[in-house]
């Protein structure tokens, strides 16, 4: 069976020269956890260490310390060594990030216009990608700051796991406000050229358009956009410098998949994307995995299962019966994992065990770091022991 | 409307109902919105076009038919309904006007989607009858479920009057209907109970109707009701599996035996978790929702084993019911 090279966690987040660790992977693979163990780990191996969550769980959110939004990072209590290591942590607020970079880039009183635009609320709150947009605009934030050596990232859970690369340059080429303005107005604006090209068909468009959606939402849309006007280029410039931040040999990728057909086929669009964009991909981490623990195959399980006999035969039976079942999932997961790795054989892999329990305490993480640093790997649990 | 939280496999719920309800010569249309190709995936099929076409046979004849609805094909169709744009709606899109049109107003998005599958649901044939006896939306995932259904909150992002707005009040009138139900997809895990319970509420608050629990991939209990929770808490007696295996003919090593024990355990926790899992699912919501059970497949999901998930489904009294 071709395996990959084995991804080393450690050095990775022990190198002074990694600044940003990105976790993505489509939705309900793990990425928080794994986020959330990551940077608890850094910090205990010395790094300062921040960790910017988009929408913990509840209760890795206490166990963070995150009780409430709070939009900057906040200290999380009995982390870290002695003399060094730290970890803050905090939940994305987009509503306030995006808030926070208008009053950034414009005057009070035009500030103040531009967020009590309705347009600007629907824009801010409900807009497909706004989460992606502030979550890379926090991390060029976190990083510009200088307080802490090492950021580690959570995506938002987008229904694919691309759409956190795309979304910033959606969302920049819909504020450029061409099409809006010739929507608001296209017997004025500067698209002739395009009203030539479509004929007719845009004027009627336009007319269509504004019968759907109401003239006040253009007029609201088209007050939006010339207020943000001036800040436009200073918005396209962020999104460009975190661009580059995410293309510098300080970042490392990390995709997160569960081992599920769909997660990996997402897992492999997204190696192969950043791949063509020269973003610096660390591994994959295949979450949740099922381990074998004792060499006997499933088939030889189950016909055992079937001639146990004398003392101790039911518990045996049942022992022989999860360890078939189990050995049936974890050739599965083996067999997909052969596939990724075929097709990406560059793409160091861990492979971190499931865990039975929930995540609750800063206890629960660092086990996970554990595993996601490839120790304890055979999967058995801490309650195994107790 | 079949949801459930990210990585509960609700596609493949929605594809193993869709097949389920058909099964008898029934036909049914199974509908997805979120452009991810979820569908043609699990028939392990091309990617769908914008387009009503067979995607299977169901049990005891019977069609599954399947659409992928794209916003911006939908609102490009209304235009063609009302205005007749001709060649000019397809340069529109390629200028990325469509796009903008429903980028602008995230609630038109929405309206177009579900109105979409409104227009199957209505649709009938020239003796006057449905063209589909159900029709089985892949909905999105429970957090953004509410948002999706909530037409009358969309519809405040358009304007009061025009074709899409008399539309929309249609949506709003089926969603809210008998007609409509939201089943929702779980695992017996406390994360995704969680998610879904809160689900229940919103979806009860916003006046929406919920359908049926479908627990989605239990696992097989081996060990003896007895056994869980000692087993759960680490008391595996060792010297008794190394006994019961060598009675068997299997005679391992000291750590291989402590390997199974350790696989023991974690089956146990598990099963302890998912019996507390059901536990709270009969407790709540008051009155609990009924539920259906799907088991865990080992090998996966494969074309074949979604049958054999839409027998499941039948033989736990999942079917039509005759209309009134």
């Amino acid at each position: 069976m071709t395996r990959g090279t084995e991804l080393d966690v450690d050095t990775l987040i022990d190198d002074p020269g990694t600044r940003v660790v990105v976790c993505c992977g489509s939705g309900g693979v793990g990425k928080t956890t794994t986020s959330a163990a990551l940077a608890l780990r850094a910090a205990e191996r010395g790094r300062t260490v921040v960790v910017l969550t988009i929408d913990p769980a509840r209760r890795l959110a206490q166990a963070l310390g995150l009780d409430e939004l709070s939009n900057e990072p906040s200290t999380v209590p009995d982390v870290g060594r002695p003399d060094d290591g730290r970890l803050s942590a905090m939940m994305l607020d987009m509503r306030r990030t995006f808030d926070e970079m208008v009053e950034g880039h414009a005057p009070p009183d035009r500030a103040q216009k531009i967020i009590e635009n309705p347009f600007y609320q629907t824009i801010s709150t409900s807009f497909s990608g706004t989460q992606e947009y502030m979550a890379m605009e926090k991390l060029g934030q976190l990083v510009a700051s200088g307080t802490w050596d090492l950021v580690v990232v959570d995506t938002p859970p987008s229904r694919s796991a691309l759409d956190f690369l795309d979304a910033p340059q959606r969302m920049s080429k819909f504020l450029d406000g061409r099409m809006i303005r010739l929507l608001s107005s296209p017997a004025r604006a500067g698209g002739r050229g395009i009203r030539k090209l479509v004929g007719a068909g845009f004027g009627l468009f336009a007319k269509v358009v504004s019968t759907i959606l109401g003239g006040q939402m253009l007029a609201d849309a088209s007050a939006f956009v010339q207020a943000f006007d001036t800040m436009f280029g200073g918005f396209h410039e962020r999104a460009e410098r975190t661009y580059a931040l995410l293309r510098s040999p300080g970042t490392a990728f990390l995709v997160v998949a569960a081992p599920e057909a769909d997660a990996l086929r997402e897992a492999a669009y997204f190696t192969d994307r950043l791949g063509s964009e020269d973003m610096p991909l660390a591994g994959l981490v295949l979450n949740r995995t099922h381990p074998v623990l004792a060499p006997v195959s499933a088939a030889r399980a189950r016909a055992a299962a079937e001639n146990v006999g004398g003392a101790g035969s039911q518990i045996a039976a049942a022992v022989l019966r999860l360890h078939a079942d189990r050995v049936e999932l974890s050739e599965r997961e083996e067999h997909l994992l052969t596939r990724f790795a075929a097709a990406h054989p560059s793409v160091p892999v861990v492979r971190v065990p499931s865990i039975a329990e929930d995540i609750a305490d800063l206890d629960g993480l660092r086990r996970v770091g554990e595993l996601l640093a490839g120790h304890d790997n055979t999967g058995t649990t801490a309650a195994a022991g107790s | 409307m079949v949801s459930g939280k990210g990585g509960t496999g609700k596609t493949t719920v929605a594809a193993a109902l869709a097949l389920a309800l058909a099964t008898g010569g029934k036909r049914t249309l199974l509908v997805e919105v979120e452009g991810r190709q979820g569908i043609a995936q699990v028939f392990d099929t091309p990617p769908l076009p914008y387009e009503e076409r067979r995607i299977a046979v169901a049990p005891g004849g019977g069609e599954v038919r399947a659409l992928a609805v794209d916003a911006e094909a939908a609102l490009l169709e209304y235009f063609e309904m009302f205005y007749r744009l001709g060649v000019a709606g397809r340069t529109l899109r390629r200028m990325g006007a469509v796009e903008f049109a429903t980028t602008l107003a995230p609630g038109l998005r929405d309206v177009l989607l579900t109105g979409k599958a409104k227009e199957c649901v209505s649709r009938t044939d020239r003796d006057g009858r449905p063209v589909y006896d159900a029709v089985v939306l892949d909905a999105p995932p429970t957090g953004r479920l509410v948002t999706f259904l909530d037409v009358t909150r969309a519809m405040a992002d358009l304007a009061k009057a025009g074709p899409i707005h008399g539309q929309a009040e249609g949506v709003v009138e089926l969603l809210h209907s008998p007609r409509t139900a939201v089943h929702l997809v779980t695992l017996l895990q406390d994360l995704p109970v969680t998610e879904t319970l809160e689900t229940v509420t919103e979806l009860q608050e916003a006046g929406l109707g919920v359908g049926t629990m479908i627990v989605n991939r239990m696992r097989e209990q081996w060990l003896p009701d007895r056994s869980v929770t000692a087993a759960a808490h680490g008391r595996v007696d060792a010297s008794r599996v190394r006994t019961g295996l060598a009675g068997a003919g299997i005679d391992l090593a000291p750590d291989e035996i402590d390997g199974l024990v350790a696989e023991t355990v974690e089956h146990a926790v598990r099963v302890a978790g998912e019996a507390a899992a059901l536990q709270r699912l009969a407790n709540e919501p008051d009155p609990p929702l009924p539920r259906v059970t799907l088991p865990q497949l080992l090998g996966g999901v494969d074309l074949g084993s979604l049958y054999e998930l839409a027998e499941t489904l039948t033989a736990q009294g999942v079917r039509l019911e005759a209309r009134a």
